[in-house]
């Protein structure tokens, strides 16, 4: 197990490594997202309430799910950077930082696309909406801290700070439609109890679930490969994959 | 299949509107993030190219 984390840590180890997992993850992700949006627009019925403006959940969900792991997989990359100074780990959780702030922003606006037909305003202030954009502000500022410093350990420090103290927000934008009277309906999926929905509606949507996280596995492994590409462009192994024309 | 007819499809019984922004933008959001590293990755690669050849030069020279 620690050999591994050793060599986890090792930028020329895990180029290498990360370059055989990326074209399954694309794969994976391609199959996956293609067979859910077709499955979720075209055979999924329509809620009985919202029409077919309920398959907006499909795009809706996954990015929500999405915003919230990438969140807490940034916060967590951040605090290893910071424990055992490992440079992957501070790599990783900056280049989570765009990522979930797109995912987050999607999770908004479908949100309020949803809204409009359904609840009839695109944006309320309740408590979802609201610590969900709160979300969006604390990925702005990672980002935002990220290009702030010239010194690269020094943005790391900062950025993992604030995304650690902006944990604090994944538990209330959970547990906002339990503790506050929302408009926001309960959660769709949950772990410990069968959907609310028929089969048909929720296979689809896990289907879509699992599509972003291995989209949001491709673009992470992606930007963690250009980024160290640059950081190491002085070492030896960087220029050998230059010079070989094999990147 | 869901729909009768492909008009039907794309009318998503009257939220069509709603449905096709909300899958359009989710398309442009996942382009972009597939862009963004392709294109610094590209940019990158071809400065060190020219890096690794400067320096090539310059070590050849002296």
């Amino acid at each position: 197990m620690w050999r591994w984390f050793h060599k986890l840590g090792s930028p020329k180890w895990f180029y290498a490594i990360s370059g055989r997992w990326l074209p399954w993850f694309a794969v994976a992700a391609l199959l996956l997202l293609s067979v859910g949006t077709v499955w979720a627009l075209m055979f999924a019925p329509a809620d009985y309430q919202q029409g077919n403006s309920f398959r907006i959940i499909y795009i809706h969900v996954p990015a929500a799910f999405l915003a919230q792991s990438g969140y807490v997989i940034m916060a967590v990359a951040g605090a290893v950077g910071l424990i055992w100074k490992m440079k992957l780990a501070d790599v990783m959780a900056k280049c989570c930082a765009p990522i979930g702030a797109s995912f987050t922003f999607l999770a908004l606006v479908t949100g309020a696309i949803w809204g409009k037909p359904t609840w009839g305003a695109w944006w309320v202030w309740d408590a979802r909406l609201t610590s969900m954009l709160v979300l969006l502000f604390l990925y702005l500022g990672v980002v935002a801290l990220q290009s702030a410093f010239t010194d690269r350990n020094q943005a790391a420090r900062a950025s993992a700070l604030l995304s650690l103290v902006g944990l604090v927000n994944i538990p209330i934008i959970k547990y906002s439609v339990e503790w506050w009277n929302t408009l926001h309906q309960p959660a769709s999926l949950t772990l410990t109890e069968k959907p609310a929905m028929p089969a048909e509606m929720w296979v689809p949507l896990l289907i879509m679930v699992a599509g972003f996280y291995c989209f949001f596995s491709v673009v992470l492994l992606m930007r963690a490969r250009v980024e160290l590409l640059d950081r190491e462009r002085r070492t030896g192994w960087v220029k050998d994959i230059i010079s070989s024309g094999k990147s | 299949m869901y729909f009768e007819s492909f008009s039907e499809f794309l009318a998503m019984g009257g939220h069509g509107k709603y449905v096709w922004i909300a899958y359009g933008l989710t398309a442009v959001i996942f382009a972009l993030n597939l862009m963004t590293p392709m294109l610094k990755r590209k940019r990158l690669i071809a400065e060190q190219i020219r890096q690794l050849r400067r320096e090539k030069l310059h070590a050849s020279d002296s």
